[in-house]
């Protein structure tokens, strides 16, 4: 193999698993370091500069960064299950940040002095569009944001339930954005995006969600109409306090995260006996295993393999659903087909049925003939890169771009599509992006003592303390999770391993004396004459079989042979630099910011005037 | 010198051997030697052998004496028996300890000041008695521990860090185990672990004295460019006699090699040391002309490594004085103390 570039920006980023995995690039290590060492607003403010919504994320976010922890790769794990190999809680880490952090308005952005003369419309008040206006507005951009309802936030607002994700905490993160001199018109539902056009904006955004439930088509569902309802009208209907009640008896159906949001609802309304029903097995539920937990944790029941068949109803007053019993089955490729397995139709008692099987697109308000494209699903033409539609001046993102992703998805969208709106209007390129702002820096204070804690830490993930479940269940706008205490969020923090922290080699420096080698506990080091790729991951010290890791290779040392570094299981515990005679090794710290709309021309990053 | 424990955390592909134990459980507390220290690596392989062996941890006894290499005890098999001794008495110690349980495995572990020097009675004479233990000299030719003095080890000429030129003949402790009758006799580098490891599992299951010499460079004090104990002098200079295989009894032999390339030597225990040769007129099991070779090279300045010289038909010390098969401490008070009669007849024996 070549020797290893490690001046490639993505080399070191793809070590920090959680930040490569992160849609959205937060650098993970370095805020979780700041919150173990008690600098909460710090650590929001590298959050914030990132994803926008830290509070929020910290209690909503999918969470694409554990399952790609290092540490959930690291650990041990029992035979018997007791022990698991689990992630560092990233999440509820970051919510640490917002719930501890003091008040930080001082170190937020100044709304812009002078106007730039140039009009962004964004559509919808959701995460996407807000982020583009936080990104826009301080540039001088006068970015005007429309939604339908009075209050921004979009679907963060109205269909995640305020014992996941309290109202104050929304109203903050949205107040922060608006408060950048961006021009909010709630209540405002836009009907033609040509009228909107017709304004004279330079540029629209269009954040609009995904805002149509998709519904069950089986015998009884229109007959019984007044006792089945779309889950995310539900939900919404429950976050505006227009529904306050509901039956004893309830079943939800689907198997995704709405369906979890649905059946908790439900339980805090009125509900004693609700279950949730899947089409799918358990494993292949959409829904996040913690929220299958979050759920089943409040006794509702959640039954597999049953696909509807028919509401049944009494005169129109529904009695219950009819299902039929079907197994998984895969095909050579992998594709699953339900195959009924014969036996009799079980069929389920209810009062109401929560629909929460899916969602869709919908954009009945944009005129077909005014030059945007839409392919066979109903979605937007879209560059993935840029995010700009077949009409150079309009933009999509979040769920209205490739369909119903997550929060932190739509803030990425929103940062790309505002540099790509930014550049723009300045004559630019939009395809050429910027580059993001990366440094490296040594971490050694003295022979053996560096600025990171490198001690690993043998504790399991700890569990986030939880409001008693029969006091939660009493009020649907009481918060279930109480968060983790200072205290907690120190011992949860030093789970991380500082992937941030890169083992840099020097070949130039190298003896070949094997004391890093010896010392590494995770056996990644190896000394060895060099091969091909495949040749090598099979004869260093311990077989490097994650092939989604890189391996680091150095040039060729005095003896000819060459220092073979396999990445993926490193504990970045800096023993290889302590135990290296000549400081070939050397730890440093890998921060890569990526550069949002203005940063590159302005040369001063707001981001790096917040992270050093 | 790192201060941190070394992470429980360990590769998922490691394996356990055949008594139940990870390579992990043969190591011992974080070395508190200078970085980059080649008795690091002599540690690290000694853990590397001992997993190999399927050795159970508490069925070896480690002693050894004083200086940096006598330390390095406390750095591998944490859960073996373990005895630091006086200078330069290990071997006396170990004589006991061996006389008194010789169900244990016997691992000496000393340098060349320890040895050479202050302990050069001592080496002499467990060589010549022939207790069935490895002795593993890790010398780097200079007293480390006050500050890079010439060790008795260092060779004529060579220079101090400081840049003194050592004037004093050297002792070879390889030439000196083979004139006093140790039957495995051997010299590795630390920089070179795919010959040290099968040389120390070859030593281990060796019945009767093996001593290995272990070139181990002196990162603070003798890794310079006038040093015959540095990194890149050793590996310049490293004249390999062969390349071991070593084979334990449980294991089958499926090593394939060309007719007349090896030399197979089966071992008292029964187990089997395969020699690929590298030097074709070199000849592990005489004696005399191992001593000459030896001699020879060493005045070219060629530095010879691998295993020299082993006697499959060793005896030990047991044997030789014929003392009983069950260490003692399994034996009652009854055998131990067989009572005034029984002391009334020996004595009559003896008059």
């Amino acid at each position: 193999m070549k020797p290893t570039d490690i001046s490639a920006p993505d080399y070191f980023h793809k070590v920090v698993d959680c930040q490569w995995a992160c849609p959205a690039h937060t650098p993970v290590p370095e805020y979780i370091r700041l919150i173990a060492a008690g600098r909460y607003s710090e650590a929001y403010m590298v959050n914030w500069v990132s994803n926008v919504f830290p509070g929020i994320l910290g209690r909503t976010c999918d969470r694409p960064c554990e399952p790609a922890c290092r540490r959930s790769r690291v650990e041990d794990e029992a035979p018997d299950g007791r022990e698991r190999r689990e992630p560092v809680a990233i999440c509820r880490l970051k919510r640490v940040a917002a719930d501890y952090k003091e008040d930080i308005r001082s170190l937020l952005p100044q709304p812009a002095a002078q106007k730039n003369g140039r009009r962004v419309a964004c559509i919808g008040a959701g995460p996407a569009s807000l982020t583009v206006a936080r990104d826009l507005a301080p540039l001088g951009y006068e970015v005007v944001v429309y939604d339908g309802d009075r209050l921004a936030g979009g679907m963060m607002r109205t269909q995640i339930p305020k014992f996941r994700l309290p109202e104050g905490v929304i109203d903050e993160e949205t107040g922060y954005i608006l408060n950048l001199g961006v021009d909010f018109r709630g209540g405002q539902y836009i009907h033609s995006l040509k009228a909107v056009l017709d304004e004279g904006y330079d540029a629209v955004f269009v954040g609009c969600g995904a805002p149509r439930g998709q519904d069950l088509d089986v015998p009884g569902r229109k007959a019984a109409a007044k006792h089945i309802h779309l889950g995310i009208d539900w939900l919404a209907n429950v976050a505006f306090g227009h529904v306050t009640s509901i039956s004893k008896r309830v079943i939800v159906l689907g198997g995704g995260n709405t369906a979890m949001d649905c059946c908790r609802s439900a339980r805090r309304l009125g509900g004693e006996d609700v279950k949730v029903i899947v089409r799918s097995g358990f494993e292949q539920m959409k829904a996040s295993p913690w929220e299958k937990e979050d759920a089943m944790h409040e006794g509702i029941p959640i039954l597999n393999n049953l696909v509807p068949k028919a509401f049944t109803h009494n005169g129109g007053r529904l009695t219950g659903v009819t299902f039929q019993k079907v197994r998984s089955v895969y095909d050579e490729n992998g594709r699953r087909t339900l195959v009924p397995t014969g036996e009799p139709d079980p069929h389920f008692e209810c009062d109401t049925v929560l629909v929460a099987v899916g969602q869709e697109n919908a954009f009945p308000w944009i005129e077909r003939d005014i030059g945007i494209e839409f392919d066979k699903w109903g979605l937007p033409k879209l560059d993935e890169k840029t995010m700009q539609s077949t009409l150079p001046n309009v933009f999509f993102g979040g769920d209205a771009a490739f369909g119903p992703k997550n929060i932190i998805w739509a803030v990425a969208h929103g940062h790309e599509a505002a540099v790509s709106i930014d550049r723009l209007l300045n004559g630019e390129d939009i395809a050429a992006r910027p580059a993001p702002t990366t440094s490296l820096v040594s971490q050694k204070m003295g022979i053996h003592a560096w600025r990171y804690d490198n001690a690993i830490s043998d504790d399991r993930r700890l569990r986030v303390p939880l409001r008693d479940v029969s006091a939660a269940l009493k009020n649907i706008r009481i918060e279930v999770e109480l968060g983790f205490d200072p205290q907690l969020a120190f011992k949860e923090a030093q789970r991380c391993l500082n992937c941030d922290v890169q083992t840099v080699f020097s070949n130039r420096l190298c003896i070949e004396c094997d004391a890093c080698m010896d010392i590494c506990p995770m056996d990644c080091i190896s000394f060895t004459h060099n091969g091909d790729e495949d040749d090598l991951r099979g004869r260093l010290q311990a077989p490097a079989q994650n092939r989604s890791q890189d391996l680091y290779v150095s040039g060729t040392l005095k003896t000819g042979r060459v220092m073979v570094k396999d990445e993926d299981v490193c504990l970045h515990c800096g023993l290889c630099a302590e135990r290296c005679p000549t400081g070939a090794w050397d730890m440093q710290k890998y921060l890569l910011v990526m550069t949002h709309a203005g940063c590159a021309r302005t040369g001063a990053s707001e981001a790096q005037a917040v992270v050093t | 010198m790192t201060y941190i424990a070394k992470p429980r955390l360990h590769h998922p592909s490691l394996a356990k051997n055949r008594v139940g134990f990870t390579r992990r459980d043969y190591e011992g507390k974080i070395s508190t030697l200078c970085a980059g220290c080649g008795h690091d690596s002599i540690s690290a392989s000694i853990i590397q052998a001992c997993w190999e062996l399927d050795i159970e941890p508490h069925r070896v006894a480690k002693l050894s004496g004083i200086g940096c290499s006598s330390k390095t005890p406390d750095y591998f098999l944490g859960n073996s028996h373990g005895f630091n001794t006086v200078h330069g008495r290990m071997p006396s110690v170990l004589t006991g300890a061996y006389l008194a349980n010789r169900d244990l495995i016997y691992l000496g572990v000393s340098g060349d000041g320890d040895s050479a020097s202050i302990g050069l009675g001592q080496f002499a004479h467990v060589m010549r008695r022939g207790v069935n233990m490895t002795y593993l000299v890790e010398n780097n030719g200079v007293y480390g521990l006050t500050k890079g003095q010439f060790s008795a080890t260092a060779d004529k000429g060579s220079r101090s860090k400081k840049g003194q030129s050592n004037n004093d003949a050297p002792i070879d402790l390889v030439t000196l185990a083979l004139v006093m009758g140790a039957t495995f006799v051997a010299r590795g580098f630390s920089g070179d672990k795919t010959q040290l490891v099968p040389l120390l599992r070859a030593a281990l299951a060796h019945q009767g004295a093996a001593v290995i010499d272990i070139l181990s460079p002196c990162i603070t004090f003798n890794n310079h460019s006038g040093s015959t104990k540095s990194y890149d002098y050793v590996r310049e200079h490293n004249e390999a006699v062969n390349r071991l295989d070593f084979i334990p009894l449980h294991e089958e032999i499926t090593a394939d090699y060309a007719a007349g390339e090896l030399v197979a030597v089966r071992q008292h225990d029964g187990s089997v040391v395969h020699l690929r040769k590298l030097h074709a007129d070199y000849d592990p099991t005489d004696r005399i002309r191992a001593m000459s070779y030896i001699q020879e090279h060493a005045a070219r300045g060629e530095v010879v490594t691998g295993l020299l010289y082993v006697d499959p038909e060793a005896a030990d010390l047991h044997r030789q004085l014929g003392t009983v098969e069950q260490p003692l401490n399994t034996l009652g008070a009854a055998e131990l103390c067989p009572g005034a009669k029984a002391l009334e007849k020996i004595n009559a024996s003896l008059r």
